[in-house]
């Protein structure tokens, strides 16, 4: 058993790109969740169209990386649209239900066979990210004592965080502005704000578009750096998942998704490499009868399941949040 | 030519009768030649009416694409081999012959072996005729030999007959465990996305009671709905309850339901692998023809105990004391509770009633289908959006809803939607009901924003 492997893939996860992904999902559903109390389940759709749409425009029609970012983000701006319209006038779990399905459609969609032409299939689609990897200023990886990053991952590092800092900025700022406060207010009592004159309607939707566009941007880092984009990467779990950094952080905090997902990370893949570690070789420490190596991997998702129910029961707020903040009564 | 051991597919049987327009105008150099000929003709154009298409094609032991074989004699005889002979034909470049048939009946389509490309040998059997049942509006592709693919050609009236066939057994399917959430939604409010493993139970629990522990399928499927129903009792007393009597907020409890979604399916993985699994019995069986119907007889118990189900279960709720409570808590639990009813008997009863309704559904759903870790959570969203295309918390409009939604998934693709993303049809049909009726199909006119 090597427990600097374990320190190294714990350390490196939450870190690297793959905590990055997950912080900048989880800040757009701490606008749409932890802010107005939207029960936003389709943050994966969110980043599926960006991804696609930068994919598509790049690969497909062969027309510049930069045109590609603005139809990846307008593609998200376009799916809250058309997701708000329908749903934000009803009750939480039905919007719950429609981002799920849509999300739902648009991966299905999206790996479908009759469309690989367009999306490029189950395999999805590649050859997109020379622009951005030309644009690496690095060139060697860096090694601090165990934990290693690759030189590509360090420039995903640079720019991700890079990233992580502008949206946690434009959020702290919105916030505690006016428009912030009256976000807040819809999710404590959506009839007062509305008594008070405001339209509570076009408040949800502008946060439903602006957490869909930190959705829209997480996808986009997401494909920029694995270098690929494909379908299956943005299934429904991806989506609980970012919600259960969220709530580990806590929600309704500027910082509370970002130090969320490092934690989540640390702990997926802490967990996952220690059990891995625990099960292999010949004379394993975890003795075969009991796990076999591949059921390793899914003792953290075992954890993270029951982590999820014990948070939600008996720490909502999670690390940082207020439990009077938390819209997790109203239905 | 090498010799070489080539699967020959033959292929196909479409049948086309009084469907004519669906594809005789598209053939443009008609070269008819019912009688056998030495060299194959550039292309048979399919019959105008009732007739039998057969195309030929060497699947070449699955390397490359099939390629059609010309030159082949096929002959159509009335009723056995030794009847009436209707008709014979030569493939053309296509692999294809088109000969026309009077009408209903059994028909023998033969394969002359010698005029067979040297080199290529029927698969399998290597048999040499097919016996053809033909009626209006069934599916009557046949393969020649054994091992071979089928391009299939049914016509457009069998390919509805068999979409709604299958779409109300999976809109049963659906309903089955759509009746178990929308009671359990009806009565606490939760809406529970833990609620696919509870399909994956059952379909696991019939796959360990009939492999594990060697009892016959239909045993297995009995004790496993009970087992379904105990887990219920237990998940309410263990984790709702309690949660319930803490005055945890509804979103809440749905994350909760997340994380022990989570939380089954990964014990299921664990337990049972990420792999496919067959039960002992019942795997594959031929369809029989009722009529212009083809069900297999697992097919029929399918129907028979859904339909069964659903039907006691709705009588019971409308008639029973029971029911009655089950019904006025899900209207007003308050209500209900000062009118001196036992809330939280009733909703015990109602997560025992509703989860062994939606292990039923996974017994049946791993008689028809296979057993696997992830079936139920497949299934979710299809029946979160019968449930919500009915109208939440309603049980005829859990009814209604899947039936709808599947038929719109297994008659999607006979309307153009591509077969791979059969269940996006649905999904859009949910988003545009909730567009223009949000509280669903039979839902009350309330307020639900």
């Amino acid at each position: 058993m090597d427990f600097g492997t374990i320190i190294d893939a714990a350390f490196s996860a939450a870190f690297g790109p793959q905590a990055i992904v997950f912080a900048l999902a989880a800040i757009g559903l701490n606008v749409h969740f932890g802010y107005t109390g939207l029960l936003n389940f389709g943050q994966a759709g969110f980043m599926s169209v960006a991804a696609f749409g930068l994919a598509v425009t790049v690969v497909t029609w062969d027309l510049p990386f930069w045109l590609g970012l603005i139809v990846g983000m307008f593609a998200a701006i376009v799916l809250a649209l058309v997701l708000g319209v329908p749903t934000l006038r009803l009750r939480a779990d039905y919007l719950a239900i429609v981002t799920i399905a849509s999300a739902e459609i648009l991966r299905l969609c999206f790996g479908a066979v009759e469309f690989k032409d367009t999306f490029g299939g189950s395999n999805g689609l590649t050859g997109f990210v020379r622009p951005y990897q030309k644009l690496n200023p690095y060139n060697d990886g860096l090694t601090l004592g165990v934990v290693s990053f690759s030189r590509s991952d360090l420039w995903s590092i640079t720019v991700g965080w890079t990233l992580v800092a502008i949206c946690c900025l434009i959020v702290w700022a919105l916030m505690r502005s006016p428009w912030g406060r009256v976000l807040k207010s819809i999710r404590e009592d959506e009839d007062a704000v509305r008594s008070l004159g405001k339209n509570v309607f076009a408040y949800k939707m502008q946060a439903l578009v602006l957490g869909g566009v930190f959705g829209g941007i997480a996808g986009i880092f997401h494909i920029l750096k694995q270098g690929s984009s494909v379908p299956t990467d943005f299934n429904t779990t991806f989506t609980f998942y970012a919600y259960a950094a969220l709530l580990i952080g806590g929600a309704a905090r500027v910082l509370g998704p970002v130090v969320g997902s490092m934690i989540f990370w640390f702990l997926i893949a802490g967990i996952g490499s220690f059990f891995s570690e625990a099960t292999k070789g010949a004379d394993p420490v975890i003795p075969n009868w009991i796990m076999q190596p591949d059921q390793a991997s899914l003792i953290r998702l075992i954890l993270l399941g029951l982590g999820l129910m014990l948070l939600m029961i008996f720490r909502p707020q999670g690390i940082f949040g207020d439990r009077r903040e938390i819209a997790i009564d109203g239905r | 030519m090498r010799l070489r051991l080539a699967a020959l597919l033959a292929a196909v049987l479409g049948i086309f009768i009084l469907l004519p327009s669906a594809s005789a105008s598209a053939e443009t150099t008609p070269t008819p030649s019912p009688s056998a000929g030495g060299a194959a003709p550039q292309q048979n154009p399919i019959v105008e009416g009732a007739n039998i298409t057969v195309t030929l094609k060497d699947l070449n032991e699955g390397k490359g694409e099939p390629k059609p074989i010309p030159g082949v004699t096929l002959t159509v005889l009335k009723d056995s081999k030794t009847g009436e002979e209707l008709g014979s034909q030569v493939t053309d470049q296509s692999g294809r012959v088109s000969i026309g048939i009077p009408g209903n009946g059994t028909y023998v389509v033969e394969l002359d072996p010698k005029t067979l490309p040297s080199g290529v040998k029927l698969s399998g059997a290597g048999a040499t005729t097919k016996t053809v049942q033909v009626k209006l509006a069934s599916s009557n592709f046949v393969t020649f030999p054994v091992g071979a693919r089928v391009i299939e050609k049914a016509s457009k009236a069998s390919e509805i007959v068999d979409g709604t066939r299958d779409g109300l057994k999976t809109g049963l399917l659906i309903a089955l465990a759509a009746l178990g959430l929308s009671l359990i939604f009806g009565t606490t409010g939760l809406t529970n996305f833990a609620h696919g493993e509870l399909i994956t139970l059952g379909a696991i629990l019939t796959y360990i009671f009939n492999r594990g522990v060697g009892l016959p399928v239909i045993f297995a499927g009995v004790l496993a709905v009970l087992a379904s129903a105990l887990f219920g009792y237990l998940q309410d007393r263990g984790l709702w309850r309690p949660l319930r009597r803490r005055g945890t907020g509804l979103i809440a409890m749905m994350i909760v339901s997340i994380g022990l979604a989570l939380l089954m399916r990964s014990i299921f993985q664990y337990g049972f692998g990420g792999s496919t699994r067959t039960l002992s019995e019942y795997v594959t069986q031929p369809r029989n023809s009722y009529g212009p119907i083809d069900l297999s007889n697992k097919e029929i118990a399918i129907f028979a105990v859904s339909i069964i189900a659903i039907t006691v279960t709705c009588v019971a709720l409308m008639r029973t004391r029971l029911g009655k409570a089950m019904r006025a808590v899900s209207d007003n639990p308050a209500l209900s509770a000062s009118s001196g009813m036992r809330v939280d008997g009733v909703i015990s009863s109602v997560w025992i009633l509703g989860t062994a309704l939606t292990g039923l559904a996974g017994v049946l759903l791993a008689v028809q289908q296979q057993v696997n870790f992830n079936m139920g959570f497949n299934l979710l969203l299809l029946v979160f959006a019968g449930v919500t295309l009915g109208g939440l918390g309603t049980i005829w409009g859990a009814l209604v809803g899947s039936l709808i939604i599947g038929l719109m998934v297994e008659l999607g693709p006979v309307f153009g939607v591509p077969a791979s993303i059969k269940e996006v049809g649905a999904l859009v049909v949910l988003i545009l009901i909730l567009l223009v009726r949000p509280q669903g199909i039979l839902g009350k006119a309330q307020r639900i924003g």
